[in-house]
């Protein structure tokens, strides 16, 4: 392998960068991970959950091999206030069958993993370097540059993550705007395996997904979550940026709150807190997807703001990385031309749409507007309670007429839905 | 001019904690660093190897996981790493470990200078490498300053209080070096690149076939350790709290003329 200039450099050795690097080493091609972090997953995070579709294609089965946590065999939702929760929970068939699994994950541990299996594959990866700048010669991306050193190669692929400074500093996206980003700040709590099955009511091995609306961001746009790992749990809360301004709780008293729900409390009784750590998360839907080629530069992952978030699901590694996927076909394809023209790269975009992903994204495109909706996270949470409370509480005062009663509620609340 | 660097890969010492109940160190979870002592070692190695040609060889004795901190002396400009490991020698203490590194080093050969970092900040015992020397049976000038080799003869300047002072012996010799030294590199795109193509070779036991069992491991260990603790901090400072200006400067005061720091009366 020569050592002056690659066919492809990734900055970034995360989901998307990692999936890129394995398939074009498989190629055969002289690829170049830099990594800012002392190993992958170093500086990665994910509340987490792992949707399997995308990586069983590249390498089947491989949950049998990487380091995930559980199988996610149960889906709960709920809406709480600060003394309530209505509760919802899923647990179907298919939920673990082939082509639908997901698993709770930990980037520290899964994308190492992920890094090796490329390293092995043949791709070259340095960490601790952080990439400052692009070489751009007559509006062609041609390498990096990291600190006073140059390094050239055919294609650039960015895996940089949320803010890609690189692909801001060539004017392929703009600052991240706080409408368009949240924050996501989270705990790993220590339980152990047992208990963790016992308290989640779970089988060895299965995990919980558990979303919440409410209380839990003190009537911000945002969310809880709690995913259940092998002997941990992880727990925490994401919130839009532009809404933390304005209450006088902090995100790490948010966490907090959640922590001490009623609905929470006793199933993370007596664990210890092993892990803190936040991170941004792009969620501006379909319209903030950039043009995501130019001559010489693909972008992928986070950097390309592929993210889904619908309050009851949260979806950004499973897109990281068929974006990574077809990134490395495009550039292998462009090898095969001899040319990395935005022309010939222009297919990558052509792909993402056809994909999953810009499919998804655009089904979805406009619902951040629904997600915008403050009743989501104030009313509603309180006119469930309220409703619920009718229904199953008997204070001796006299039966209430429920039928009465959660009707014009319910209609009410599909109006606002649709409004 | 063949030049061997010992390393020791150390729990990062600026995340360290103490188990308050068994007065040990907190390891896990604690990120693993190379002794910043040996980085200064290993910098006045390939200083020299630029300046008169040959090879720097890093050595390290330690678990698998200590290969980590060897490739990240390889991308400062080491030519080759070998890591000592084997079960044999876990528990070992500075006198075994000490007898361990010499006798890896008489197993590597060729060499003409060795460098280590005068401490390891783990540890702060600063016997291993004085105790190598004594094994290999070359000279020792510890915690150089400044190391220059012309010929066959390695000059050290060596700070005291009282001034400088010039030793000079000849070679093979093995020195030890402070922070003072040099001013360490750091790793670039293409000296990573490098560091990942060289492979890092073991060193077990039954590669050395003269060494003395009994004197390796924890039966070669003659430390003991009686007792460890923690320091207890005396917690100092009184908080007011709650009390209106006039309230607090009363009670301050009262504080104050009661532990007999201030005399009189308040106005």
């Amino acid at each position: 392998m020569g050592e002056d200039k690659f066919d492809v450099i990734i900055v970034g050795g995360g989901l998307a960068g990692s999936t890129a690097a394995y398939i074009l080493a498989q190629e055969g091609m002289e690829v170049l991970v830099i990594e800012r972090g002392n190993y992958s997953g170093s500086k990665n995070m994910t509340g987490g959950r792992l949707y399997g579709h995308s990586l069983e294609k590249i390498i089947p089965e491989f949950a049998k091999e990487a380091p995930v946590e559980r199988r996610i065999s149960k889906e709960r939702f709920s809406l709480l206030t600060k003394d309530s929760a209505v509760t919802l929970e899923y647990a179907g068939a298919k939920t673990g069958t082939p082509g639908c699994e997901s698993y709770s994950v930990l980037r520290a541990g899964f994308d190492r993993w992920l890094a090796e299996k490329a390293e092995e594959e043949g791709a070259m990866y340095i960490y601790g370097i952080r990439v400052d700048d692009l070489i751009v010669r007559d509006g062609r991306v041609c390498g990096v540059i990291a600190g006073d050193e140059e390094m050239e190669s055919d294609l650039v692929i960015l895996a940089d993550g949320v803010n890609s400074l690189l692909a801001q500093k060539i004017g392929m996206k703009k600052e991240l705007l706080p409408s368009q980003s949240a924050v996501g700040a989270k705990e790993i709590i220590q339980l152990d395996a047992a208990t963790i099955e016992q308290r989640f009511q779970l089988n060895p091995g299965e995990g919980l997904a558990w979303i919440f609306q409410g209380d839990c961001t003190d009537g911000r746009i945002g969310d809880g979550f709690l995913y259940t790992n092998k002997d941990t749990v992880s727990l925490g809360v994401l919130t839009t940026i532009e809404d933390i301004d304005g209450k006088e709780t902090t995100i790490p008293q948010l966490v907090d709150r959640l922590k001490n729900h009623p609905a929470v409390k006793p199933l993370i009784e007596g664990g210890k807190l092993v892990e803190y750590s936040a991170h941004l998360v792009p969620e501006g839907g379909y319209s903030m997807v950039p043009t995501l080629y130019r001559d010489g530069v693909l972008l992928a992952g986070d950097a390309a703001s592929l993210v889904i978030n619908l309050g009851f699901m949260i979806r950004g590694m499973d897109l990281a990385i068929e974006s990574g996927r077809l990134a490395a076909q495009t550039a292998a394809a462009a090898k095969e031309k001899g040319d990395f023209s935005a022309d010939t790269l222009a297919s990558y975009q052509q792909a993402l749409e056809d994909s999953f992903v810009m499919k998804d994204l655009k089904f979805y495109d406009g619902y951040e507007k629904v997600m915008e909706d403050r009743r989501l996270y104030q009313d509603c949470p309180a006119k469930a309670d309220r409703l619920f409370a009718d229904l199953f509480v008997v204070d001796g005062s006299g039966a209430k007429d429920i039928s009465k009663k959660i009707v014009p509620d319910l209609i009410e609340g599909l109006e606002n839905y649709n409004s | 001019m063949n030049i061997i660097v010992c390393m020791k890969q150390i729990p990062d010492t600026s995340e360290i904690k103490i188990d308050p109940e068994t007065n040990t160190l907190i390891r896990a979870g604690v990120p693993s660093i190379v002794n910043p002592y040996d980085k200064n070692a290993l910098e006045a190695a390939v200083q020299l190897k630029e300046q008169h040609g040959g090879t720097v060889t890093v050595i390290s004795m330690g678990p698998p996981a200590a290969k980590e901190a060897l490739k990240e002396c390889l991308s400062l400009g080491a030519d080759r790493a070998f890591l000592i490991t084997d079960r044999a020698f876990g528990g070992s203490d500075t006198y075994a470990t000490s007898y361990i590194l010499a006798s890896s080093i008489r197993h590597i050969g060729d060499y003409d200078l060795i460098i280590c970092g005068m401490q390891a900040m783990d540890g702060d015992t600063g016997q291993t490498g004085a105790s190598m020397s004594e094994h290999l049976g070359i000279p020792q000038l510890t915690y150089a300053v400044k190391i220059e080799v012309e010929e066959d003869t390695v000059t050290v300047h060596r700070e005291t209080d009282d001034g400088v002072m010039v030793l000079s012996t000849k070679l093979p010799a093995l020195c030890t070096v402070g922070k003072d030294i040099n001013e360490p590199r750091s790793a670039t795109m293409k000296s990573k690149m490098r560091a990942n193509k060289i492979d890092i070779s073991e060193i077990h036991v039954d590669d050395m076939p003269g060494i003395d069992r009994e004197k390796i491991g924890l039966k070669g260990s003659p430390t003991r350790v009686k007792k460890t603790y923690t320091p207890t901090i005396k917690k100092s400072g009184k908080k007011l709290e709650g009390l209106t200006c006039n309230e607090a400067v009363e009670a301050l005061a009262g504080f104050l003329t009661e532990k007999k720091i201030l005399k009189g009366e308040l106005v």
